[in-house]
């Protein structure tokens, strides 16, 4: 992939750091994201991938380095302003509001750009009804996008697993972001679901001119849409690139299959066209 | 104002029966002076219950703090028309509306100030509010003493009936706002804590308040308050019609600040704070303002509720009693408000009514050992609460029907 | 680290949280200069507050333990705990009064030394409440605690709370406690014996002890050796046998200790009469000390109990132990220095404080949510 230095990274990470305690979940961490880019962000499990969404997000602060977001520092910042800031993101156990409807764990991603005071609400003036019809219009029109208009009065927590990851994506993507992270979005689907979501980000990604960062497990979803992934263990980056150059890296394969396994791999693979 | 749909004609129209029926059955004399007054607390018992459901059924903060700013709210309207009908001065009034008005200025400036400084611990913030609004409250006193003749004689001048029912209003206001700043102040540094903390932390708080009420006369300087011997001589200015005005209004506020985008980031932080805060939400914000709001109620219910009987007594407050409003939310159903002024208005008239009468001479002390096992029952049966979830259609919040759109041409089908 | 701001002068006053930490060491400084200077004033008064304060506090931590163990393994604050302390008062009072249970071993064998046979007859009336209490607890956590365990917490929170307000007003009825105060009755005569600079000396009628001299009675004796008791084999059963095992287990995970095989329901009851058990037994000793009993004298030691329970990190043993210690020297010190109305604000600003300073509590463990 061609790299081109001269637009502004919409994120970078410098040397970040994340311990806790003696244990270094990130550990000197560079990373580079340019805009409208589908990145994909892969390791074994444990290896700080989720921990690096959690810093960026402003969950957890950064223990050394730095998180910068279009040419802003941003570590340490409260997770509510990085999000009102242009990042969103969905969760590795789906964390929706559970109790809920779909419309309204929707339109609550909106409330940052709500246009009336509380007063207002109070009220119940006519600026408020104004803006709560635009805002429930909007809303509306965000979930025809992800097909769950249908669905718009169900409780969350009563929605098939499938349904529950679109609508946290759904949930994501309202709050206008410029950064979209994305984690495991396809755990706990067959194929032909992953298929379908496949073509759902990359549909977001040119329709709403996003920029997307993936952890994912499912290497088919990984290789098929990400332009470049970055591969972690035990808090570092290992290997970066293509997907082509990543399946083949020595240290990828040895982080996923153990010390050697470069070389039998190379073996069966030798093996095989023969 | 309101939106003038079918749910909201229904809902006016029937506060207005209800009311009026009940009132006039109260001026006729049928109901007579013991049911009324069983009527009026079980209004000002589903206000405070009201704003312990928006804090806790809604907002998902366990307090058991309520009755604290019910006492304050209590005692400081109280203090208010106490001077006004005994002392024959507005001091009470002027003070503490100097005080309620420069705290409240103070509290936002330094908000300005703290907010705009990145990293600020919340002890330091906590320190800064207390020193600053501290400082204020000794200017403000001095302030209220300064102006308290002219207004005194301001309200000598208006025909006594006239003063009496503005002052009682001021003071059942004042006695809201000031509970509301005691909560702010108290809530900074506890809400930050975890739940069930926050549960212990505001039992602490409405223990303490019900000991310095304890001893408000020797410890505090307030001998008209009499400290644990009761304070006595208070107007008895509290009607139907007040209650129930009070009550319809915290209804409307509630519901109209639930069916609304801040109503939602209110309960989007019970239901999952990290997902909140990562959506944009400012949950530490959010979870002080509803804890102000709460607060704010059960002061003015208990401004209301010292006028009810003309006396006040720190036993009224205690431990045991705090417990009440979170039985009866939790009765009527956590996240329901048709739920809590059920359970409010059946709280009242069972417990202190219904029992008292039914149970033969000798036995109404049984009515307390009748109401927890009742508890006891009704927890095993329905855990949920006599009305769960539901609300009545004007409460109720409603998903607007979708718009017919015309197909979108770049809608994910392909996403089914 | 990024959180900079534009003013150097605020960006040390926030990185170096003056405000905060002056706050404190201002409340600090003055209540050890009240200390200090009480201490200094008259020695042998704060000391004797201090061992008054000792008594109350073990008292208090045989109740803030069955908090705690409650707490630790099912997550429940239970409201009722203090009515069960003031059951084991009322069951010693019965067995003391009516049924003459501290006299058997005398009666038994009456050549055996008074001072001995009082020991066993008290024993034996610590032993009898200690079992009752187990019972009653072990059958409220059937009836009512065990059915809710799926409920939402809430329900069994104010199922908890039900149970005290029963407890209390079956209690009070006639027929049952009566609401009186009712004078107790003590198992063994108070001796006491005074030491101080004029030496070590007992106390006989009619004589005052000598000045600045420390007054402790046989009362503070048993109430420390008993409770220092109990403590011991509590810490040896929770970390020496099997069923402690399994409750620090069912505490720590319950879902895994139920896969490694563990009936979990057997070891919550466990819990339960256990933590009871120990409530009865403060409830003998709390009336010993202060020889009254009625209905309602479960509520504000539980109350204390439980914040010395949080304050010491509510599910940690030795925390509560130690939280129990520190409550028991605040409301002596503050009832003895600053007044006795205002003794338990000074105990619960004293919670406020700690969940300010160490919201986990002093030992407690802070366990974080994986996101």
């Amino acid at each position: 992939m061609a790299e081109t230095t001269n637009t502004t990274p919409i994120l970078e990470l410098r040397k970040l750091c994340r311990y806790f305690g003696g244990l270094k979940a990130v550990n000197e961490v560079d990373l580079v994201l340019q805009p409208h880019a589908l990145n994909g962000l892969i390791g074994p499990n444990g290896s700080g991938k989720t921990t690096i969404f959690n810093v960026i997000t402003g969950i957890y602060e950064p223990t050394g380095g730095e998180v910068v977001f279009e040419g802003q520092s941003i570590g340490g910042l409260d997770p509510f302003i990085i999000n009102q800031m242009g990042i969103a993101r969905t969760f590795q156990n789906i964390r929706l509001f559970p109790n809920l409807t779909v419309l309204d764990n929707v339109r609550i991603a909106y409330h940052p750009h709500a246009g009336y005071s509380m007063s207002d609400a109070i009220m119940h003036n006519k600026h408020f009804d104004e803006k709560e019809k635009e805002l429930t219009e909007k809303a509306q029109d965000f979930l025809r996008v992800f097909n769950l208009q249908d669905r718009q009065a169900e409780i969350a927590r009563n929605l098939p697993y499938g349904e529950q990851r679109r609508l946290e994506i759904a949930r994501g993507l309202a709050s206008s972001p410029k950064l979209l992270l994305l984690d495991e979005p396809a755990a706990g689907m067959n194929p032909k679901e992953a298929i379908t979501l496949m073509e759902l980000i990359h549909f977001i990604r040119d329709k709403f001119d996003l920029t997307i960062l993936l952890i994912e497990h499912q290497m088919r979803v990984v290789m098929g849409i990400c332009e470049h992934i970055t591969v972690m263990d035990f808090g570092q980056v290992i290997a970066r690139g293509s997907a082509q150059d990543v399946q083949k890296d020595k240290h990828v394969i040895e982080a996923y299959l153990g010390p050697g396994a470069a070389e039998l791999s190379k073996q069966y693979l030798k093996e095989r066209k023969q | 104002m309101k939106r003038l749909n079918k749910s909201s004609v229904l809902f006016l129209v029937g506060a207005v029966l209800v009311f009026s029926v009940i009132q006039v059955l109260i001026s006729m004399k049928i109901i007579n002076s013991f049911w009324s007054t069983i009527l009026l607390q079980a209004g000002v018992m589903a206000i405070v219950a009201l704003g312990l459901n928006l804090i806790y059924g809604f907002n998902g903060q366990f307090s058991l703090g309520q009755y604290g700013f019910y006492a304050i709210g209590a005692y400081t309207a109280a203090d208010i028309t106490y001077r006004w009908t005994q002392l024959h001065s507005a001091s009470g009034l002027t003070v503490v509306l100097m005080i309620a008005i420069l705290a409240g200025i103070t509290i936002m400036l330094i908000r300005n100030v703290v907010t705009k400084i990145r990293g600020l611990d919340t002890l330091s913030a906590f320190a800064l509010y207390l020193t600053a609004v501290v400082f204020s409250i000794f200017v403000a006193i001095k302030i209220g003493q300064l102006i308290a003749n002219p207004v005194t004689a301001l309200f000598n001048s208006l025909p006594e009936q006239t003063s009496q029912y503005i002052i009682y209003l001021l003071a059942v206001l004042l006695g809201g706002a000031i509970a509301a700043e005691v909560s702010f102040l108290f809530g900074l540094p506890v809400l930050t804590l975890g739940s069930d903390y926050f549960g212990i932390a505001t039992l602490g708080f409405s223990i303490i308040v019900k000991v310095l009420l304890d001893n408000s006369d020797t410890m505090l300087g307030f001998a008209e308050m009499k400290g644990a011997r009761g304070m006595i001589g208070i107007p008895k200015v509290t009607t139907w019609a007040f209650v129930f005005f009070f009550l319809l209004l915290t209804v409307v506020i509630i519901r109209n600040l639930l069916n609304s985008s801040y109503g939602r980031a209110i309960v989007s932080i019970r239901e999952d704070e990290t997902a909140a805060t990562s959506m944009g939400i400012d949950v530490a914000f959010y979870k002080t303002i509803t804890f102000v709001i709460g607060s704010f109620f059960a002061g003015l219910a208990g401004g209301l509720y010292a006028h009810i009987n003309g006396f006040l007594h720190p036993n009224t407050f205690s431990f045991v009693k705090s417990f009440d409003p979170l039985i009866i939310v939790v009765f009527g159903g956590l996240g329901s408000v048709t739920g809590t002024v059920g359970a409010a208005f059946g709280w009242a008239l069972v417990l202190e009514g219904v029992l008292r009468l039914v149970l033969p001479d000798g036995f109404e002390t049984w009515r307390f050992v009748i109401y927890p096992a009742l508890l006891l029952v009704m927890m095993l049966l329905k855990p949920n609460g006599l009305f769960g979830n539901y609300e009545i259609p004007f409460i109720r919040s409603i998903v607007p029907a979708l718009k017919e759109k015309k197909a979108d041409s770049e809608t994910a089908k392909e996403a089914a | 680290m990024e959180r900079k701001n534009q003013n150097p002068i605020v960006n040390w006053i926030v990185k170096s949280k003056i405000l905060g930490i002056l706050f404190f060491v201002i409340i600090g400084a003055f209540a050890v200069y009240k200390l200090g200077t009480a201490l200094f004033d008259n020695p042998s008064l704060f000391l004797q507050q201090v061992v008054n304060g000792l008594q109350l506090g073990f008292v208090y931590a045989l109740i803030a333990l069955g908090y705690t163990m409650i707490y630790g393994i099912i997550q429940l604050i239970n409201f009722a705990h203090g009515d069960i302390f003031m059951v084991g008062a009322f069951a010693s009072f019965y067995s003391i009064s009516r049924y003459n249970v501290h006299l058997w071993f005398q009666n038994l064998f009456p050549s055996v030394p008074v001072m001995l046979a009082q020991i066993i007859g008290t024993v034996t009336v610590i032993l009898v409440s200690m079992v009752v209490c187990a019972l009653l607890a072990y059958t409220i956590e059937r009836i009512a605690y065990k059915p809710l365990r799926t409920a939402p917490r809430i329900s069994a929170l104010i199922t908890a709370i039900g149970i005290s307000f029963f407890l209390e007003y079956f209690g009070a009825l006639n027929f049952v406690f009566s609401p009186n105060y009712i004078t107790y009755q003590r198992p063994f005569a108070v001796k006491s014996w005074f030491v101080g600079p004029s030496g070590f000396g007992s106390i006989e009628s009619g004589i005052a002890p000598p000045a600045h001299s420390i007054i402790f009675s046989n009362i503070f004796l048993i109430i420390v050796f008993a409770s220092l008791l109990l403590l011991l084999v509590l810490q040896y059963i929770v970390k020496k046998t099997k069923i402690g095992k399994a409750m620090r287990a069912v505490a720590y995970d319950k879902p895994t200790a139920r896969l490694m095989g563990i009936n979990s329901d057997a070891i919550i009851s466990v819990t339960f009469a256990l933590g009871a058990a120990l409530a009865g037994a403060a409830g003998v000793l709390y009336a010993i000390a202060f020889p009254q009993v009625f209905f309602s004298m479960g509520i504000t030691p539980g109350m204390k109990a439980f914040v010395a329970a949080v304050v010491g990190g509510i599910g940690s043993i030795p925390g509560a132990f130690i939280g129990a210690l520190i409550m028991g020297q605040a409301e002596t010190l503050s009832a003895a220095y600053i007044s006795t109305p205002m003794r338990d604000a000074i105990a619960f600003s004293l919670l406020i404080v700690v969940l300010l300073i160490r919201p986990k509590g002093i030992m407690g463990e802070t366990s974080s949510e994986k996101v």
